[in-house]
């Protein structure tokens, strides 16, 4: 029989060890190998950049590596207003996108906290459910619903609300509406899970005291819910800044946004450099609120237990 | 005093009907006769019948469901492991860049994994296909597995592995015996949900794929840029299906795990 101490250990190793090295290999080690290209320029090869490392050539092929690679691919974003402006046009739209998600997203969050506690759960079940059907499939619904002959204009010819069918597709606006639909489920779920642990007895004393229900909401249950807030406007504001399928298709072709961008330079324009320099300040644009968005999470994991 | 006010009712209501609303246009849509897109004609499964003589549209989505397995299989394994070491192994060394490691992927923006993702098996010499699609995915699944089964042992009587330990059970008997049949359902029902991601993804799918194993939303994009078309309709009606179907068994099965192994009923 194995001494429970050494199998304990055994384990442990096992159960990191796995996970961990797994991380390393596909999630850690791509990025480093993404801001290694992005110092590397382009060039007509087979992969399509250089310098490529050699482990063959030993410490000259080292040497060489290293005085191969140069931050030209950055000076290029830099003097290229495509890049800065797709980036601001990225940051815009997501900023924008997460406030109009947040006023939509609470007071759907709040009016689930108010039902019967039986009902809750299948509330957020419902809520939710959407998220699980793929990005894809949403978007064309939006597709199918705005076009230019679909069933919203249709509908407003019919109610009067206008003569002309607006144009909805290759818009801001459809973009707007397909970040919003898409994202409402990581913006309702945290803010529900923050609303629901509220203390009502806190409110109830507010109400004893004499104050009005809107001034609770603002100085009592608005305060107190900011950590759900601050967690659901950073799961949606984070992916959306890098965005591609929603501009894509609901999107015009006027500016694009960075993920749209970094698309184009890998497939259409085969620029491997460029899409990894995009990649890098992408992330570095992202670095603040995912190191905020880790450090809640890895709290909020640590608070359970 | 929980009381739901009008104004909360019409917010729920409103809510969801436009969470719903066009998925159910789109289904509707789907069983319309008529080739124009914007004319109903009456009800029919003709564009189901177009369907099932899509060849190249059914491979895709057999090739995406192997994906799916195969990738939800790795990651439920390597998620729940991750999520064993974070729970019940204290503070070993590099935990804190471990967790990292997991929660990083569930907010970066799938371009950039999708890049990174292929410069790797670029610089490292291999052949895109079948499998570099589902190393992608069971990297990208394996962290929402992790957080799943995390809350899962979290919540989980401690009380239960000790007694099954004081009673002589070896740590590896007492893990195959008590610990891993109580959280369970929580393996299985981010199990579902793994597959679903792997199902729906594009954008990762598109950067790792390689020639023959071109996934079924990489060919509904392909064909969905170019327009709505009322076979598109139906290709994501069953999808639609597919998912809410895998949606509701995980979520019934998360109930399960709720309801086993809580210190109440102990």
């Amino acid at each position: 029989m194995i001494d429970p101490q050494r199998q304990r250990s055994l384990m442990a190793k096992f159960a990191i060890g796995i996970p961990y090295g797994w991380l390393v290999a596909f999630f850690l080690l791509p990025f480093l190998i993404v801001l290694k290209i992005s110092l590397s320029q382009s060039a007509i090869a087979q992969p399509p950049y250089t310098p490529v490392f050699e482990l063959a050539a030993g410490w000259h092929g080292l040497r060489d590596f290293f005085a191969g690679l140069s931050l030209e691919n950055y000076a290029f974003l830099g003097t290229d207003p495509l890049y800065v402006l797709s980036y601001m046009k990225s940051l815009e739209i997501a900023a924008f996108s997460t406030l109009l998600l947040l006023v939509i997203g609470y007071p759907i969050a709040y009016a689930i906290t108010r039902t019967p506690r039986r009902i809750q759960a299948f509330l957020v079940l419902t809520v939710v459910l959407p998220f699980w059907t793929s990005f894809l499939i949403r978007i064309y619904a939006w597709m199918n619903i705005l076009q230019h002959d679909g069933p919203l204009n249709r509908l407003l010819l019919a109610l009067g609300l206008v003569r002309e069918p607006p144009v909805w597709l290759a818009t801001d606006t459809a973009v707007y509406i397909g970040l919003v639909y898409s994202y409402l489920p990581f913006m309702v779920l945290p803010l529900y899970a923050t609303l629901e642990k509220l203390d009502e007895s806190l409110l109830e004393a507010a109400a004893d005291l004499g104050c009005p229900r809107w001034k609770t909401f603002w100085l009592v249950t608005l305060p107190l819910s900011a950590p759900g807030v601050l967690a659901g406007a950073l799961l949606c504001f984070i992916p959306i800044v890098g965005e591609f399928v929603i501009p894509d298709l609901l999107g015009g072709s006027r500016t694009s946004m960075i993920g749209q961008t970094v698309w184009t330079e890998f497939f259409a324009n085969k620029d491997w450099p460029t899409a990894a320099a995009v990649a890098v300040v992408l992330v570095c644009l992202l670095v603040t609120p995912i190191v905020v968005f880790q450090y809640q999470s890895i709290r909020g994991a640590e608070r359970g237990s | 005093m929980r009381k739901a006010s009008s104004f909360n009712l019409a917010a729920l209501g409103l809510g969801l009907a436009f969470l719903y609303l066009p998925i159910v246009i789109l289904v509707i849509y789907s069983f319309n006769a008529s080739r124009l897109v914007a004319v109903w004609g009456g009800w029919s499964l003709h564009w189901y019948d177009e369907l099932a003589g899509d060849a190249p549209l059914l491979e895709s989505a057999f090739i995406s469901l192997r994906i799916a397995l195969v990738s939800a299989a790795a990651a439920t394994v390597l998620g729940t492991l991750a999520a064993v070491a974070l729970v019940r192994l204290g503070r070993f060394r590099g935990r804190l860049p471990f967790a990292a490691m997991i929660y990083a992927p569930l907010v970066m923006p799938e371009v950039i994994t999708g890049l990174s993702m292929l410069l790797l098996f670029v610089a490292v010499s291999i052949d895109r296909g079948f499998w570099t699609v589902v190393i992608a995915h069971t990297t990208m699944a394996m962290c929402f597995v992790a957080v799943i089964v995390q809350s899962r042992l979290v919540d989980f009587d401690v009380s239960l592995e000790e007694a099954a330990m004081d009673l002589g059970a070896s740590p590896l008997q007492t893990f195959l015996a008590v610990t891993l049949p109580l959280i369970l359902p929580a393996i299985a029902a981010s199990f579902m949900l793994a597959f679903a991601l792997s199902l729906d993804d594009l954008v990762i799918a598109s950067f790792t794929t390689g020639p023959g194993a071109t996934t079924l939303p990489i060919r509904i994009y392909s064909q969905v840029r170019l327009g709505v078309s009322p076979e598109m309709n139906a290709v994501c009606s069953i999808m639609v299906a597919v998912v809410g179907v895998a949606v509701i068994v995980a979520s019934l099965l998360t109930r399960l795990s709720a309801a086993r192994g809580t210190p109440a009923r102990v």
